[in-house]
């Protein structure tokens, strides 16, 4: 795709989301009902669920890209995975910040060492590393390889570290899609909320790409020139 | 021949060791340091200080066996040896599978003193659990030097060095140490061994996964 259509798709994106954010808004605080037991309260999981779903598709993301980076050697996919895991840690951060925020009134703590709670943090912990190695690696070539290789090293790490906290007393709401307990009138909310994250995961991604991109040419540049 | 080369890695690592000593009496030193700040932190729970012993003594094997992983490869640095392992004619997995066993041999016998003067420390009295337990801390140990090995081999072409690995190892390596101290509490609580299962193949699973992986990846985080 040429650049004048890839900044077209973009503004498309934009404006997209800015619609797609006010609808997100109206649906998750007017148009969905009150809930029974926790009132208003409730409303914060139109957005931490599917915060947390387009974080999980990020770090997918980054899998991906790291295991392209390995086949084809190409710098391409490491500025993707950069994106992808900065934007992933950036998404569960505010997921741990709003469950906080609900934790607090209704688990009456700020935080539990629930198998759910404990296994986000260590995700976030774990592309917290990936991104404190990049910074630490001169060479970009270098740094994409292994980076590709911590990348693949966390992906492979977080269904076990699952597994070995989920024998741990649970307090975290089971997954209300699975277990069917989210109410009919309920579920149009979410999915706009889930849909309109979705796409601000691929606007962000790619403006993250576009400017990482931009930074490697000038390095390059100022590499030839120096 | 695979297996030759391996051998020679693992036996120069050893020989080293044998010499210089460096190495374990660093991760010793740290070991029995961290038993007794942890003597002092557990002072409230003097009654029940038995119950905190399986994660003290994780955490001082953890700790003292980042040290001897780190030593791995910076003392490959020196002279640029490692160069000079890298042209040697072998595949890259080799390096890291002789690396790998050694850091394993060199944690296992740091943990055994640990655990030996944990005993004394926290007024423990174990025998006929010895197999078991020397069953988790195998398993154990080969999964934390599993991930360690490759890790260190990263941390160490880094600016930050030495600083980088236990920040990036520690993440990666919890489901080793959470259910190496569950399977070190059932028997040392003398509960039931069949609780045992469980914990026990999270951490071989885990360890054959991460001694897989880090062998085909390994390849790729050297410098050339």
């Amino acid at each position: 795709m040429s650049e004048r259509s890839q900044s077209r798709l973009d503004t498309v994106l934009g404006v997209v989301l800015a619609f797609g954010m006010v609808a997100a808004l109206y649906m998750a605080f007017i148009e969905a009902p009150r809930e029974k037991t926790m009132g208003d309260l409730q409303r914060i999981f139109y957005f931490h669920v599917p915060i947390a779903i387009a974080g999980m598709t990020s770090f997918a993301v980054n899998f991906a890209a790291s295991l392209m980076v390995l086949i084809r050697k190409n710098r391409w996919w490491d500025h993707l995975a950069l994106a992808a895991a900065e934007i992933g840690v950036v998404f569960f951060v505010i997921v741990l910040v709003t469950g906080s925020i609900w934790a607090k009134p209704e688990w009456l703590v700020w935080w539990t060492w629930s198998p759910r709670l404990t296994a986000s943090l260590i995700l976030c912990l774990l592309y917290a590393a990936y991104l404190l190695i990049r910074n630490y690696i001169e060479d970009p070539e270098r740094r994409a390889l292994v980076c590709a290789v911590f990348g693949i090293i966390a992906f492979l790490d977080a269904p076990l570290v699952w597994f070995s906290i989920r024998w741990w007393r649970d307090i975290h709401p089971s997954p209300m899609l699975e277990t069917g307990g989210l109410s009919p009138s309920m579920r149009p909310a979410f999915y706009v909320c889930l849909a309109v994250f979705q796409v601000f995961l691929v606007y962000m991604l790619r403006r993250r790409f576009f400017l990482e991109s931009m930074r490697d040419e000038l390095e390059t540049f100022e590499r030839q020139i120096g | 021949m695979a297996m030759k080369k391996i051998w020679a890695i693992f036996q120069k690592d050893l020989l080293i060791e044998l010499r210089t000593k460096d190495t374990l009496n660093s991760m010793l030193f740290f070991g029995i340091v961290v038993l007794v700040v942890f003597n002092f932190a557990l002072e409230s729970l003097r009654d029940s200080v038995h119950s905190a012993v399986p994660g003290v003594l994780w955490v001082a094997f953890a700790f003292s066996g980042t040290l001897g992983l780190h030593r791995m490869f910076a003392s490959e640095k020196e002279n640029s040896c490692l160069q000079g392992l890298l042209m040697i004619p072998a595949d890259r997995g080799g390096i890291y599978l002789g690396k790998m066993l050694a850091a394993t041999v060199f944690m296992l016998i740091a943990e055994a003193i640990i655990f030996v003067l944990s005993l004394v420390f926290f007024n423990l009295t174990v025998w006929k659990e010895i197999p078991y337990l020397v069953l988790i801390c195998l398993i154990g140990t080969l999964g934390f030097t599993a991930v360690g090995t490759l890790l260190s081999a990263i941390a160490v072409n880094t600016k930050l060095r030495e600083v980088l690995l236990p920040l990036i190892l520690f993440p990666v390596i919890l489901p080793v140490l959470v259910n190496a101290v569950e399977a070190t509490a059932i028997l040392l609580n003398k509960s039931d061994y069949g609780a045992l299962k469980l914990p026990l193949t999270v951490m071989s699973v885990f360890t054959i996964v991460f001694v897989t992986v880090s062998y085909l990846l390994f390849e790729y985080v050297l410098e050339d």
